[in-house]
């Protein structure tokens, strides 16, 4: 039976050029993907896995892995001390995670004037279509669009998206956050045209900038869902 | 039936209290039967303005609590049949009263007077929850400065949550020469900051304070540009369209003062 096993080849381990990818077969039982890798890590082929330190991608195909059994496989690939675990895939998601994608892609549109005192913190892009008056704070996961006048203090990108951005037809906040970037804004504005600007983090200097909304394609070309 | 409104502003000192005295005089000036509610426990000064204050002999948390009925607590103004005072304790603090008290005392006194102004304390906790508890409607009263005007959009943001019409706003204390120069908030830009309409302007004027010294709402005298201001926002509660005064206006009265003050 062991025989039949180690010829179906449940765990298949294949050599890239940016490290080691390890193929879990999707049908067998959990514990014998264990077992087998474990049988691979330690046994013959150990000679190849000792050496210079490798990065590690699991791909667990069609099976769902728990975040026990992640902690799992991490463990048996602990005993390698030059392996290093990259990150772990799998095609499944579950609901729950499938429903957080979705609310993270979507635009929330909220028509409202967001008063001092007020936190509205929204999963997604948020679309506001009136003002955040001074003292108020708005925050999303994903961009902030404000049709309005931002004077309170503005936070996207709050699950750490450094692409994020935040625009507002008129931009004079108080603060600016992205991710965790903070920008505190100048003591008073120049009495300028109302020109509609956003915010992002520029790669250069990983800071917090702003610039007119017409220069958005160029430095966010990834906003753009019409190809 | 009448309705409850109440007067509110989150910062202290902007002029609530001498709102709800002129306020509801320029309402009994109308023919209205008015009440007036102080919910300023601990710090009543409605009485004052009103010069009612050696006529108190129950109060707001004696109903409250079933001392007294309500019809005892309440004072019966000097000047107009149709005004009357629901005072606030003054030896208790806030937490003295429930909102569900106050509801009750609030939905009692519409059953017999066409108007309920109720004066808010400053601030946003305990004694705030409870004069907001029987409103049907609100006014939220600012002054030309961004803190004044920071706390009445908070204010703002509170009242949208309870179940009531959307508040309006008083401009209080407006000196327009200082508006004029851009040292002052100008009214538009309160209003546009604030989004919500605009009930009417009270230009600072000093008849109002010797007026509260005296104890006689400024709202009665009848020419100053004040009681003036107070009586046109009585007329628009009563749901007649008077039109702001305008600003030429009251360059008008400026040079008067300017020239009053040269006299002197």
């Amino acid at each position: 039976m062991a025989m039949v096993q180690k010829l179906q080849h449940n765990v298949t381990i294949k050599g890239t050029k940016d490290g080691l990818v390890l193929l879990l077969d999707d049908k067998c039982s959990f514990d014998l993907l264990v077992e087998e890798l474990n049988d691979k890590l330690t046994a013959g082929s150990s000679q190849m896995l000792n050496g210079p330190v490798i990065s590690v991608k699991v791909k667990a195909g069609n099976r769902y892995l728990t975040a026990e059994q992640e902690e799992k496989l991490l463990e048996v690939l602990k005993q390698k001390e030059n392996l290093f675990l990259d990150h772990i895939e799998s095609e499944v998601i579950t609901k729950a995670e499938a429903e957080e994608m979705r609310k993270d892609a979507q635009v929330v549109t909220v028509s409202k004037v967001v008063r001092s005192g007020q936190v509205l913190d929204i999963q997604g892009d948020l679309l506001l279509i009136g003002d955040v008056n001074p003292g108020a704070t708005v925050m999303a996961t994903g961009n902030i669009y404000i049709l309005g006048s931002l004077k309170g203090i503005a936070h996207c990108g709050t699950k750490g998206n450094e692409e994020a951005i935040i625009a507002a037809s008129v931009m004079k906040p108080s603060q600016l956050r992205i991710a965790h970037h903070i920008n505190r804004a100048p003591d008073s504005y120049p009495e300028l045209g109302n020109e509609m600007e956003f915010a992002y983090i520029s790669n250069e200097e990983k800071q917090i900038r702003i610039d007119r909304i017409s220069a958005v394609h160029r430095l966010r070309p990834k906003l753009n869902s019409l190809l | 039936m009448g309705e409850a409104i109440v007067i509110t502003s989150g910062k202290g000192g902007v002029g609530k209290t001498t709102t709800s005295a002129n306020l509801g005089t320029a309402l009994a000036l109308s023919g209205k039967k008015v009440c007036l509610v102080d919910t300023d426990i601990g710090l009543r000064n409605l009485d004052v303005l009103m010069g009612l204050e050696n006529r108190i002999i129950y109060d707001l948390v004696d109903v409250a609590e079933e001392r007294c009925k309500l019809k005892q607590a309440l004072i019966k103004d000097k000047r107009f049949e149709c005004l009357y005072l629901l005072p606030a304790a003054q030896t208790k603090d806030k937490s003295s009263i429930t909102p569900e008290q106050v509801k009750k005392i609030v939905q009692e006194l519409k059953q017999d007077y066409d108007y309920v102004i109720i004066d808010c304390p400053a601030g946003i906790e305990q004694g705030f929850k409870n004069a907001i508890a029987g409103a049907d409607k609100s006014i939220v009263v600012t002054n030309p400065e961004t803190a004044s005007m920071r706390d009445a959009d908070r204010i703002i943001g509170l009242l949208e949550q309870e179940d009531m019409e959307p508040p309006k706003l008083i401009v209080n204390r407006l000196r327009n020469h200082l508006a004029k120069n851009g040292d002052m908030l100008d009214v538009d830009e309160i209003v546009s900051v604030l989004s919500i309409e605009l009930l009417g302007v009270v230009i600072d004027d000093e008849n109002v304070i010797k007026a509260a010294n005296k104890g006689e709402p400024v709202a009665l005298q009848p020419d100053s540009k004040a009681s003036i201001a107070y009586r046109n926002i009585a007329r628009r509660i009563l749901g007649e369209s008077v039109p702001l005064l305008s600003l030429e206006e009251d360059k008008g009265f400026f040079g008067k003062i300017k020239t009053l003050l040269g006299m002197k």
